[in-house]
């Protein structure tokens, strides 16, 4: 062994030097956030909880083409239609399975007028298996409550697409 | 009648000790915690109460509410017995410790010397513990722990008879006394730095947490332990912590006495002398605990039997001859 390495060892140099340094970061502000009560900056991508959007006059956006149904890796989204007594095509079933959905982002990819979409919601865990499996009444009230944000979203992602 | 009175009097007087130990050690978690997190730029648990100061109450009611398996194949009265043991004889201890001239549980005599055989019994409730439970792990753990306790408990003897060499007494009260002018943190100060680290070592703190390397070892001898009984090994564990942290205010820095002898110092009562060394010792702890990387085995008893005990040898031959030529030896 070195000299200067029986000098280091007996003076324990280096545990002083790492305990400089450990009392050095315990003043520095945190790394970390606290959770519950802040949250971390969210991209306009973010692939949170699904919602289904309507137009500003209240008609839903969906036009029942099932492009989502059919993209789903995961086969979580069933649809059913049928024909309005207005001649238009619209949606009678929208289901997600959101315990099988993978949060690929697919559907709102393939989604031709921009009604499926998922916004920046990722609390919405719940007690019982049943509350997962979401309906059209669950996304389109997903879609009014959060529709600011979606609509921000979407415009701030234009650019990009 | 009168043995009535001395019965509750006594129990009055270890309910106002132990009730302060088991907070503090409650307290103590929290602070471990806390610290291991911001040196590590975390915020630690801060939910709890103020600062998350209620942290180690809801973990201890937590552990209340969770169920108490006890393994079929384990040795059921030893098994349950262990971690009695292991809090039993962490709380004990505190009988001894001086708080002030006149607050002391039991002043006895041989206070160390009761101290130190405590501390030593410490080892019993883990290796119980290990045995009972019929399993590889724990067993495994509990070996480790036997070994490393036993061989460190030798390098703190021979470092407690360095300080009674320089005080004549066994008794802690008189310890505390002996260091009126002078700290023996000073004189003795490479003992002081050996005996903080054959403490860590001793309540298999980090780095010397061998026995519960999880890595390895799952978690020692608490493996199999659950809910109240796994929060008894843990709270011994910490009570074993704090004691330690006030053996060696009493043995190097001072005790209960003040740190300069002025008037704002030395009308603060020495209860809180002691509690803050104790804190001071107790922050070094969870320091350590969040700096250090975990000892090789061989290198562990590499470092208790072949340089510690030597050298802590040769510290008590040189102290006693310093002592002997200079004519300061404490003649009682």
């Amino acid at each position: 062994m070195k000299i200067s390495r029986i000098f280091k060892t007996i003076f324990m140099l280096d545990f002083l030097g790492g305990l400089t340094i450990a009392l050095r970061e315990f003043f520095k502000p945190k790394k970390t956030i606290n959770y519950p009560f802040e949250k971390g900056k969210i991209s306009p991508r973010f692939r949170g909880e699904h919602a289904l959007r309507r137009y500003p006059d209240g008609e839903e956006r969906c036009i029942a083409c099932k492009l989502c149904e059919a993209v789903c890796p995961a086969q979580a989204i069933t649809i059913e239609s049928s024909e309005r007594a207005d001649g238009s095509r619209k949606t009678t079933r929208y289901d997600i399975d959101m315990m099988k959905c993978i949060y690929c982002g697919l559907c709102e990819e393939s989604c031709p007028v921009d009604a499926i979409v998922q916004g920046p919601n990722f609390e919405f865990s719940t007690e019982t298996r049943e509350e997962l499996y979401y309906n059209k009444e669950k996304l389109l009230d997903n879609g009014d409550r959060w529709e600011n944000v979606l609509a921000a979203n979407i415009k701030a992602d234009n650019s990009h697409r | 009648m009168e043995y009535l009175s001395i019965i509750f009097s006594e129990t009055y007087k270890i309910l106002f000790l132990l009730v302060p130990v088991l907070v503090s050690v409650a307290m103590i978690v929290w602070l471990d915690r806390r610290i291991w997190a911001f040196v590590q730029k975390r915020q630690g648990p801060n939910v709890v109460g103020p600062f998350g100061l209620l942290q180690s109450l809801a973990d201890a009611l937590k552990y209340m509410f969770k169920e108490v398996i006890i393994p079929s194949s384990s040795n059921k009265v030893i098994f349950i017995l262990a971690p009695i043991v292991t809090m039993t004889l962490a709380l004990i201890s505190w009988a001894v410790i001086p708080f002030s001239a006149t607050q002391v549980l039991a002043d006895i005599n041989v206070g160390i010397l009761y101290l130190f055989a405590v501390s030593s019994l410490g080892v019993y409730g883990i290796i119980m513990g290990g045995w009972a439970s019929n399993s590889k792990y724990p067993f495994l753990g509990a070996i480790r722990s036997a070994a490393q306790m036993v061989s460190y408990e030798v390098s703190i003897g021979v470092i407690i008879i360095n300080v009674l060499l320089c005080v004549g007494s066994l008794n802690l009260n008189d310890i505390v006394m002996a260091q009126e002018s002078l700290w023996f943190v000073i004189p003795l100060f490479p003992m002081f730095v050996i005996f903080f680290i054959s403490a860590l070592a001793e309540t298999n703190r980090p780095p010397f947490d061998l026995p519960e390397a999880e890595a390895e070892l799952v978690a020692g001898y608490q493996t199999e332990y659950s809910g109240m009984m796994y929060a008894m090994f843990w709270l011994g564990e910490y009570a074993n912590i704090l004691l330690m942290c006030a053996m060696g205010s009493v043995l190097f820095l001072g005790g209960w006495l003040s740190p300069i002898d002025l008037f704002p110092f030395n009308v603060i009562p020495g209860a809180i002398w002691l509690i803050l060394k104790i804190l001071l010792l107790f922050i070094l702890f969870a320091l350590v605990k969040a700096i250090v990387p975990r000892y090789r085995y061989d290198q562990l008893m590499r470092l208790g039997w072949k340089i510690f005990l030597p050298l802590s040898l040769t510290w008590v031959v040189l102290t006693a001859s310093f002592l002997f030529y200079f004519n300061l030896l404490p003649i009682n």
